[in-house]
């Protein structure tokens, strides 16, 4: 039996244009060989910036933005592709591979319904006739679990839940029963409740049609539950290929060791303390609306110690963030900080009351002024607050960067000019510089790659543990709330629905909300999917 | 950096000369403004070496003092422009509810009228002087230059560090100086050369109906005026001017094109 796709010392460039310096072709991917066979699933992973979409992109002979196929084979069904014509390629894409991508939401033209967009690439290579087609689009629905098939293309894009819209793009990439599918990092944009059940339709659908698939991603819990295969990539080459059951359980290459033990911190709830933060009956709403977003919210934050909200998106926590730094003031309710009453309105809030509660954001990248630099970022802060200024400022600016393990060199830098990780560090330093006895965190790990992210835990952890501020950490990635948190409250439509020590609110017996979203939170095992969902109670909103 | 296209070099030459014209007129002109120095009309030759205007003066030395008042009156028009235009552009969108409002739709009521008759409506109730025109074809302007960076703010002003900067308690003025204009001004930059080209083009306008630079003084629209009913005799005299608005306009397009694609391309975006 011969290969779906066999990929042969692949190697890919692409003309980088650094600013101020001359064009220079650097290598994305090299001397990477790859094969699937029909019916099973390969799993790419890797950070950001590993090279595993391209790879996955080249199975069509596709190079984005400029990016060329430069050497090695191609091969689909046995035939090469990395140097064929416009013409030939445009009769395999969309028949014999198809592409499921990141976002449905901005993938689907709007304007369209669902049933024309999903059938349309069978139609146009001439597989089958509309009515066929059709008949095969409400199957391929009804086998991914969307409700009520037969109406369900009908609909426009906006009219359905996320988690639903990436079923409906899966059923496209099915539907002109292709012979390899690229599946492009197709949960990550999803809630954990709602992932877990586009990762069992994606699963069952390749099952049962036994189409060959390459799944991208970055979360290796997650390849794990659907991936035959797995590819570990670094930096465009291989680290290691090997059977999901031999990368989860028995990794040779430290690379790998360190993704699958990621989020090995520890982190002991501490004892019970005073309230430096106080929110009592809290209930807002946005101007203009009737719909309270949050209901009457009660939490306390010990001095020092870091509570976790968590939920998914729309739960209010976000919302909740808000009202305490008074940018939407609370329609009832008090905020009682480090022991004085917080005026509800930013605007009414003494300069102490500004300082004292700072906020990270969770794109470092539009938290920071791209045209001011890190000095400045940094700086603005103790010149605004403390009144530093020229040489002492410039001090203390490398004081925070030493504390935030940057280093010398970094004052001068513009935020562009920074990685990721390096990004969120200017960010807590921007923070720190206020002397803020609360820092909120709005999901400050959740645009990193895991490694990076866990760099920036253990900072935030270190930073505590030495200034004694308190967090008051937004996320909804459970192992992160695992890590870092003394205290929990769980979210769900606006209402704290379980609250308490992060011990207690990690030992059953659950809530049936509480139970839904522990439980869907992938674990690095085999088998883990299936078992979750004999065990679950309660259906997730996706549905 | 990247290479200059020839265009932006054609349109960067041109205009420095237009402006080195402009500046150092004093020192250029080979006679005096008004100095009468041959008959109605003449050709081109040696000594007059664009011919002679409707009453004999040097058409040379009446373009290059033309260039002088035209520029002189376009370039303040468009600073007092864009400084108004921006800083209440800004204004509307950081501080938004009423303040965005009123002065919205106070400018969208000017900007109902066109400005060309507004224009002549004050001119005529006032005395035209310089300033007058100047600060009349300012605020006229502005109105679109408000517009454009109202727009261009209100995007900025929903951007995390603007909020960040907010949360620590900045002023207005922070928050429209440091954090909003840096990130505006590539667009702004552009759009200040097609502002300049149309203030010219106005200047133009007002002085050939009549309204706009009053004699002694002229601008180049006033000398296409003195200059056209000699088109009727086969008088070439009223296309130099002409041609040199239509030179100075294009001169100043090429670069603010230029300037335009760099800030639109991909990789030198107003992120970067």
């Amino acid at each position: 039996m011969h290969n779906t796709l066999d990929i042969k010392g692949l190697r890919i460039e692409a003309t980088s244009y650094p600013p101020g310096e001359k064009p220079r072709d650097v290598v994305l991917v090299n001397n990477v060989s790859v094969s699937v066979q029909q019916g099973r699933v390969l799993g790419l992973i890797g950070e950001s910036g590993a090279g595993k979409s391209t790879i996955g992109l080249s199975a069509m002979s596709y190079g984005r933005g400029g990016v060329r196929l430069t050497g090695g084979h191609i091969l689909l069904n046995g035939r090469e592709i990395r140097e064929a014509g416009p013409a030939e390629l445009r009769t395999l894409r969309g028949r014999e591979v198809t592409y499921v991508a990141q976002s449905a939401a901005a993938a689907f033209n709007p304007a369209i319904r669902l049933m024309d967009q999903v059938i349309e690439t069978s139609l146009l290579h001439g597989v089958m006739s509309r009515t066929e087609a059709e008949a095969r689009a409400v199957e391929l629905f009804g086998k991914l679990g969307l409700p009520d098939p037969e109406n369900f293309g009908r609909r426009y894009p906006h009219q359905v839940s996320g988690g639903q819209l990436q079923r409906a793009m899966t059923a496209m990439a099915l539907c002109p029963k292709p012979d390899l599918v690229i599946f492009d990092e197709p949960t990550t944009a999803l809630d954990v409740t709602t992932q877990i059940d586009v990762l069992v339709a994606i699963k069952t659908a390749i099952r049962d049609t036994g189409v060959a698939a390459l799944y991208i991603t970055h979360d290796l819990a997650v390849v794990a539950q659907v991936a035959d295969d797995i590819l570990v990539l670094r930096g465009g080459k291989k680290v290691e290929y090997g059977t999901t059951d031999q990368i989860i359980n028995n990794p040779q290459e430290d690379y790998t060791k360190a993704l699958v033990s990621v989020r090995s911190i520890d982190h002991d709830e501490k004892a019970e303390a005073p309230p430096v933060l106080s929110v009592a009956g809290v209930t807002a709403r946005y101007r203009g609306t009737n719909f309270d977003v949050l209901k009457n919210i009660t939490v306390d934050l010990p001095a020092g110690q870091t509570l976790a909200v968590v939920g998914e998106s729309g739960s209010g926590k976000s919302t909740l963030a808000r009202v305490i730094t008074g940018l939407l003031p609370a329609a009832k309710g008090k905020l009682t900080f480090a022991g004085r009453t917080l005026s509800p309105a930013l605007a009414q809030r003494s300069k102490d009351d500004l300082r004292e509660v700072q906020m990270i954001y969770q794109m470092a990248d539009t938290a920071m002024n791209p045209r001011q630099t890190v000095g400045t970022i940094i700086g603005r802060p103790l010149e605004f607050y403390f009144d530093l200024k020229g040489e002492a400022k410039r001090q203390r600016v490398q004081e925070l960067l030493d504390e935030i393990e940057m280093g010398s060199g970094f004052a001068d830098r513009y935020p562009a000019e920074l990685s990721g990780g390096q990004k969120q560090r200017v960010c807590i330093a921007r923070a720190l510089a206020a002397k803020p006895k609360l820092i909120i965190c709005d999901e400050v790990t959740s645009a990193l790659d895991p490694l990076v992210a866990d760099g920036i835990l253990k900072l935030l952890l270190s930073l505590q543990a030495r200034e004694g501020v308190a967090y008051l950490f937004i996320t909804h990635d459970l192992a992160t709330v695992r890590a870092i948190a003394d205290k929990i409250a769980v979210m769900y439509r606006g209402e704290v629905v379980r609250y308490g020590g992060k011990t207690d609110v990690l030992t059953p017996p659950f809530d049936d909300y509480t139970d839904l979203l522990l439980s869907s939170v992938p674990e690095m095992k085999l088998g883990w999917l299936e078992e979750v969902l004999e065990n679950r109670k309660m259906e997730s909103a996706g549905n | 950096m990247r290479r200059l296209p020839v265009s932006a070099l054609i349109g960067l030459l041109l205009t420095g000369a237009f402006f080195a014209v402009a500046i150092f007129a004093q020192w250029l002109a080979p006679y005096q403004i008004g100095e009468i120095v041959g008959g109605v009309w003449d050709p081109a030759s040696s000594a007059h070496l664009l011919g002679t205007d409707s009453i004999g003066r040097d058409l040379l030395t009446r373009m290059i003092y033309g260039a002088q008042v035209t520029i002189f009156v376009a370039t303040c028009a468009t600073i007092l422009s864009f400084v108004t235009g921006s800083v209440l552009g800004f204004l509307a969108a950081t501080a938004g509810g009423w303040v965005d409002q009123a002065l919205s739709r106070f400018v969208d009521l000017v900007m109902a009228i066109p400005s060309l008759i507004l224009a002549l409506v004050v001119l005529t109730a006032v005395d035209v002087t310089l300033p007058t025109l100047i600060i009349v074809m300012g605020l006229l302007d502005s109105t679109r230059v408000f517009r454009l960076s109202r727009a261009v703010a209100v995007d900025i002003t929903v951007m995390d560090y603007v909020e960040a900067a907010r949360l620590r308690g900045e002023g207005q003025g922070w928050v429209i100086f440091s954090e909003i204009l840096p990130n505006a001004l590539t667009p702004l930059i552009a759009e200040l050369g097609l502002r300049f080209i149309f203030a010219v083009l106005f200047i133009s306008t007002l002085s050939f109906l009549g309204l706009g630079v009053q004699p002694p003084l002229a601008d180049w629209g006033g000398l296409v005026k003195e200059n056209s009913a000699g088109l009727i005799y086969g008088k070439s005299a009223a296309l130099a001017p002409a041609m040199a608005i239509a030179a100075l306009a294009i001169s100043v397009n090429l670069v603010a094109d230029w300037v335009l694609s760099r800030t639109t391309s991909l990789k030198g975006g107003r992120g970067a």
